[in-house]
């Protein structure tokens, strides 16, 4: 188990107070690949960034691995999602002034890798995004499709225990959504944990549990039945 | 923590920014600079005047009498007072302030040696004169007015350079040579330094033997002595109306009467050189401050725009585990890498430039001193440079200030979480 929800409130105190998360409880394998969907303001979000340590819960446990993840310091919370969570965002979130290969091998800065090591890592991981002719780039020259690659390789290169992707394709067509979706599957078969956060069936039905939100609670987990 | 991929990171940050960078560091480079040019300036004003007092004994006061404009016990007004050599053994008893004392009688005669001959103020005065004037006699040039001299009515004379310049052109030593004054002999016992502080430099001879010659009887035509203790404006002011008083009750006049006789005070005339020069400094530092501030706020001002336009990048940079103190350094090195960068490039050029027309007015002087008149050199302007210690402190302030600068809207950015700062556009 290397996620566990129990009772998981959340609620935002901007103007009127909004219970945005009222009581989740939820467990996910490691390696498991798992979407979460829901209309907005189902409070999908709130619960990528619980996970993902951006964001606190008032009350109930979230245990990370085997950390139990509460009240803790700025900077314990950036080492966590340094080296236990890779992110992949709707709007990429590239750093515009540096190239595919410096965006990539970031997290590692922030290990105090040295930047020779951190830049072969980089050119490795680019290269199994299919993006090694890329990487002198800058995201600006890249279209959609590879930017999100390039956030994905990003997102891997601190071999975290898990991915978490915020609408990963929701800015892409449906071609590159396609090619984007099966990265991320191959990814998940060399054993890191996914969570997606989507709401399109098509993405979600390559998961292996759709876990359905509405009203900030959990209207029910769906097991996708895969005919491969 | 400072290592080598921290510069790289900022490095590639600047680079990007090319002009703003270059813009917010010169306006730093500019306010130290011309804090740095004016504080020359100030130096300037001020060593030019220290140089102009350099030669004269500060503390010295001269008196000399005049008319009354007051009646007085039954006297008439418009009545002359005259000294005579027992005021200055009174003011040497009466007055525990007063230090060195000389009478001086003056009168202009001509001085000759063979063909040779010009007009001169001739002053009769005591040896102590030397002193109270700042006269000093370099060696092998003779020596000054002794109390032999002044006991046995000497016909002995001490010459100004350009006097002995005149009358020997050069060829001789003057020292032990016969000139007359009037149609007297006098022997020359020496020729002291004037520093140019006359426009007519005098020759002075022992006060007794001028008594005789000067046919003024008993009377002095003025009195020269120094003064200890009376450094500020209310001291000047008590004691010269204490001496007035003593001079008055010595001369009967009424001690109101501001014309009877004549003061003048070296000290004073120091201290109000001395205290419009530290108004002109101190406003020069208030400009100089204000334009260094101009170049801070500058600064700041690029680092609110930097911060404000990199939001985003830095919710980017902590999502993917960023620690706040990381984030903090990367915009605080950015600051003060701007800052101490340009402050040095603006105290090198300020500094470079104030010593270049330090130079350059070096050079000048050094070409007028040997063949100007006398009283050219008097100059209020000179050697305009800045203590070294004082550039590196400004600019030491400025690089703390970039600290500042950075620190402030660098914290505000950290407080925005992640989340937030990457919605941002």
């Amino acid at each position: 188990m290397i996620i566990k929800l129990k009772d998981i409130n959340k609620t935002y105190y901007s103007g009127a107070p909004l219970h945005v998360l009222k009581g989740i409880d939820l467990d996910i394998e490691k390696g498991e690949m798992v979407s979460i969907m829901g209309a907005s303001g189902s409070g999908k979000s709130t619960l990528l960034n619980i996970l993902g340590i951006l964001d606190t819960y008032d009350t109930g446990t979230y245990q990370l691995g085997n950390q139990l993840i509460w009240e803790l310091s700025e900077s314990r919370a950036a080492e966590l999602r340094n080296r236990m969570i890779g992110f992949i965002f709707q709007s990429f979130n590239l750093i515009s002034f540096k190239n595919a290969m410096e965006n990539v091998a970031l997290p590692l800065y922030y290990q105090g890798v040295s930047r020779k090591k951190r830049n072969i890592m980089a050119l490795e991981y680019l290269d199994r995004v299919g993006l090694k002719e890329w990487a002198e780039h800058l995201p600006s020259e890249l279209s959609g499709g590879q930017k999100q690659r390039v956030a994905i390789a990003r997102a891997l290169i601190a071999q975290p225990q898990l991915v978490l992707a915020d609408e990963p394709t929701g800015a892409l067509d449906s071609v590159t959504t396609v090619e984007v979706m099966q990265l991320l599957r191959e990814v998940n078969r060399e054993g890191m944990t996914m969570i997606i956060v989507t709401h399109e069936s098509s993405v979600a039905d390559v998961t292996d549990r759709i876990i359905r939100l509405k009203d900030g609670i959990i209207e029910r987990i769906e097991k996708v039945t895969h005919y491969v | 923590m400072f290592d080598f991929d921290n510069f790289r990171e900022i490095g590639s940050t600047m680079k990007k920014n090319k002009l703003r960078t270059f813009l917010t560091g010169f306006s730093v480079a500019w306010g130290i600079f011309m804090l740095i040019f004016l504080l020359a300036a100030g130096n300037g004003l001020r060593n030019g005047i220290a140089y102009n007092f350099k030669n004269w004994s500060v503390n010295m006061v001269e008196t000399w009498p005049r008319y009354t404009t007051l009646p007085y016990n039954g006297l008439p007004t418009n009545r002359r007072i005259r000294f005579t050599q027992k005021d200055v053994d009174a003011i040497k008893l009466e007055m525990p302030e007063v230090e060195l004392i000389s009478p001086v009688n003056a009168r202009n005669d001509t001085l000759t040696f063979k063909h040779e001959y010009l007009t001169g103020d001739i002053r009769a005065v005591y040896p102590d004169f030397a002193s109270i004037q700042y006269l000093p006699i370099l060696s092998g040039k003779g020596r000054f007015i002794n109390q032999l001299d002044l006991k046995d009515r000497r016909k002995v004379v001490v010459l100004s350079p350009r006097m002995a310049e005149i009358l020997f052109r050069d060829s001789l030593d003057p020292i032990g040579q016969h000139i007359k004054i009037g149609s007297l002999m006098f022997q020359v016992i020496g020729i002291y330094q004037d520093d140019n502080k006359n426009d007519t430099p005098p020759a002075y001879i022992p006060f007794s033997t001028g008594q005789m010659l000067f046919e003024n009887g008993y009377h002095v035509g003025s009195i020269s002595f120094t003064v200890n203790d009376i450094d500020t404006e209310t001291a000047t002011e008590s004691f010269e109306k204490r001496f007035r008083g003593r001079m008055a009750r010595r001369h009967r006049f009424n001690p109101e009467d501001m014309t009877a006789i004549g003061m003048y005070n070296m000290g004073q005339e120091f201290r109000m050189w001395q205290s419009m020069n530290n108004g002109i400094a101190l406003f020069i530092w208030v400009i100089g401050i204000g334009t260094l501030m101009a170049g801070i706020v500058g600064v700041s001002n690029i680092m609110l725009i930097t911060v404000r336009e990199r939001t985003r990048e830095f919710g980017i940079r902590k999502a993917i585990g960023a620690k706040p103190s990381s984030i903090l350094k990367l915009i605080i090195i950015e600051s003060v890498l701007v800052t101490a960068a340009f402050g040095y490039v603006g105290m090198v050029s300020g500094i470079g430039l104030t010593e270049l027309i330090n130079f350059f007015m070096e050079m000048a002087n050094a070409g007028s001193n040997s063949g100007g008149n006398p009283g050219e050199n008097t100059t209020v302007f000179r050697n305009p440079t800045v203590n070294l210690s004082i550039s590196i402190a400004a600019t030491g302030v400025l690089i703390i200030a970039g600290v500042l600068a950075g620190y402030f809207p660098a914290q505000k950015a950290v407080k925005i979480s992640a989340i937030e700062a990457m919605r941002e556009e």
